[in-house]
């Protein structure tokens, strides 16, 4: 972990209200691990006020990584108007990443929906040599479907399911699940809440292993203020911090509310 | 020549005024990798219970305009656990260590002061954590329960004492009194102040407990207003804390009469926060041919 200010080399939006920002800095490509996350100060006042966290979206070999992130509030809204040569204040990597490979034979499958696409592609990059691996897309719309081409160029199988029907398989991402349970799997989620519940509660019912990476209203990031708790099971009830314990969670371990 | 930026709370001999505050450091090991520990005037560990405690439920923090609110509600290792697991990586630097004490009756915070004595460098009483169902506030809320838990603790212990003070009260002037009447040895002001925001589509309060704390930049000026308050009726040592974020921040504060300052929801901004603000004192004494820290204390021209 390091904290440090980092170069700007692209800001750009791919989709309403998506961007992809791209920046320099070989320390954090060199020690980061997929699902690992960056706190990055969006202002350079007290407003707002905290860090928001990102997870890693993708890095290349000379040093530049990149985050993938929508714009739902100020402080996306702020980083989104940030220019090329600008400099970052982060702090990172951060968190537990996915674990991987899995054991055996299993294919890889890795299911975002959203922004929630970020770490997964990171995560494609490091393990496509090692593992099958199958991508599954869901969205409201075709909108939110990101990063299809990306993954098409590493090799990768991208299935996509739409709520509308407006691209892809009409309903959700759990549909498609079903049509490759005949297939020893593991699963890896990045999305919205209910889409990571979802996942969760369908790995369970059919034993399959599933990482999920959660969100949380966070502050410090390193795991001393203990804002980022939640619920997970036990025989009483008991708290883990996202951004220390987490942000990736075997699904089996969170008390869903 | 350097000017002289030590400070004396209650015999603690601190090199500098800047402490962390309780709440916003952990226990020192999360910030160890960022900041150097020895650096610091003193680390206010998190607020410790008899035993653990588990907090409150998610969401426990929401940011609001130029500040946040939490409501973590004291979720601590318990003292046995701080005492054996995190204590002795504290105690490797050369950092002075001030426990935060926090009580359901009055007995839990003499029984915290008598298990702490001798192993931490002073105790802070927090009798003003707005989170938690019993105890806290409602001491720091009354005068008479104020001098109760001081003078209680003030006899189990020689440590240095310091009292947490809450800004949710009518006249703070009234409890720092009882404070120091009961033997307290220094005063630390502001803990957060009572606040809620509310998710108009839901229509319910975005915290689980309702309500928390609000820190930060926001709370800024009412803080001061109550170091300054305070510095004209008692004579012991204030820490002054709420919404430092830079040097002139802290600087505001020593002015209004606090001999140290603690630095709290910067450091979850900014952990270099501390550190710049003790350079950026330095600076300003330097330029002002300052030579010594204490001759800027209480020095407010009204």
């Amino acid at each position: 972990m390091l904290q440090t200010k980092i170069k700007i080399l692209a800001n750009k939006k791919i989709a309403p209200e998506y961007y992809k920002m791209a920046l320099e800095s070989p320390e954090i490509v060199r020690t980061s691990t997929p699902g690992q996350f960056l706190h990055i100060r969006v202002s350079n006042n007290s407003e707002p006020l905290l860090r928001r966290p990102f997870g890693i979206h993708s890095i290349k070999d000379t040093g530049e990584f990149e985050i993938l992130y929508r714009v739902v509030g100020k402080g996306t809204a702020l980083l989104s108007k940030k220019k090329a040569e600008e400099e970052l204040d982060v702090l990172g990597p951060l968190g537990n990443g996915f674990k991987f490979p899995v054991a055996g034979n299993e294919t890889m499958v890795l299911i975002g929906g959203g922004a929630g696409i970020a770490p997964l592609f990171f995560l494609a990059q490091k393990a496509h040599h090692l593992r099958q691996i199958i991508v599954l897309i869901g969205g409201k719309t075709k909108d939110q479907v990101l990063c299809e081409e990306e993954f098409k160029k590493l090799g990768i199988e991208v299935r996509i399911a739409t709520e509308d029907g407006s691209y892809g398989h009409k309903g959700l991402v759990t549909d498609l699940l079903n049509a490759l349970l005949h297939t020893s799997l593991s699963i890896f989620a990045c999305g919205p809440l209910p889409m990571q519940k979802r996942i969760s509660i369908f790995s369970s019912e059919h034993n399959l292993s599933c990482q999920v990476s959660l969100e949380s209203r966070m502050a410090c990031g390193i795991g001393a203020c203990l804002g980022c708790a939640i619920k997970v099971k036990g025989e009483s009830t008991t708290y883990k911090r996202v951004c220390i314990e987490g942000p990736v969670f075997e699904a089996k371990e969170i008390m869903w509310e | 020549m350097n000017p002289d930026l030590t400070v004396d709370i209650a015999g603690l001999k601190m090199k500098n005024p800047v402490m962390v505050a309780s709440g916003t450091f952990g226990y020192g090991e999360e910030y160890a990798q960022l900041v150097d520990l020895n650096s610091l005037g003193a680390i206010v560990v998190k607020g410790i219970t008899l035993a653990p405690r588990l907090g409150n439920p998610p969401p426990r923090i929401v940011e609001t305009p130029c500040g946040m609110l939490n409501a973590i509600g004291l979720e601590n290792v318990g003292v046995e656990k701080f005492i054996k697991e995190k204590l002795p990586y504290l105690r490797q630097f050369d950092i002075i260590v001030i426990a935060n004490i926090a009580g359901k009756t009055v007995e839990e915070y003499v029984e915290l002061a008598r298990k702490l004595n001798g192993l931490v460098d002073g105790l802070e009483i927090n009798i003003s954590c707005p989170n938690v169902v019993k105890g806290g506030l409602e001491f720091g809320q009354d005068p008479a329960l104020t001098y109760e838990v001081v003078s209680k603790v003030r006899q189990a212990t020689r440590l240095p004492l310091i009292a947490k003070l809450s800004p949710n009260v009518t006249d703070i002037k009234v409890i720092a009194k009882s404070a120091v009447e009961a033997g307290i040895d220094a005063i630390s002001l502001i803990n957060t102040i009572l606040g809620m925001v509310i998710d108009v589509t839901t229509r319910k309060p975005i915290l689980a407990n309702v309500t928390g704390g609000l820190s930060g930049p926001a709370i800024k000026p009412i803080a001061l207003r109550m170091v300054h308050e305070v510095a004209r009726v008692v004579r012991v040592p204030i820490i002054g804390q709420g919404g430092i974020m830079n040097a002139t921040d802290a600087l505001e504060f020593i002015i209004a009469g606090a001999t140290a300052v603690a630095v709290g929801t910067a450091n979850f901004v900014d952990p270099q926060t501390s550190l710049k603000i003790i350079k950026g004192i330095e600076d300003y004494l330097i330029k002002n041919n300052i030579h010594r820290l204490s001759e800027l204390t209480g020095s407010l021209q009204i």
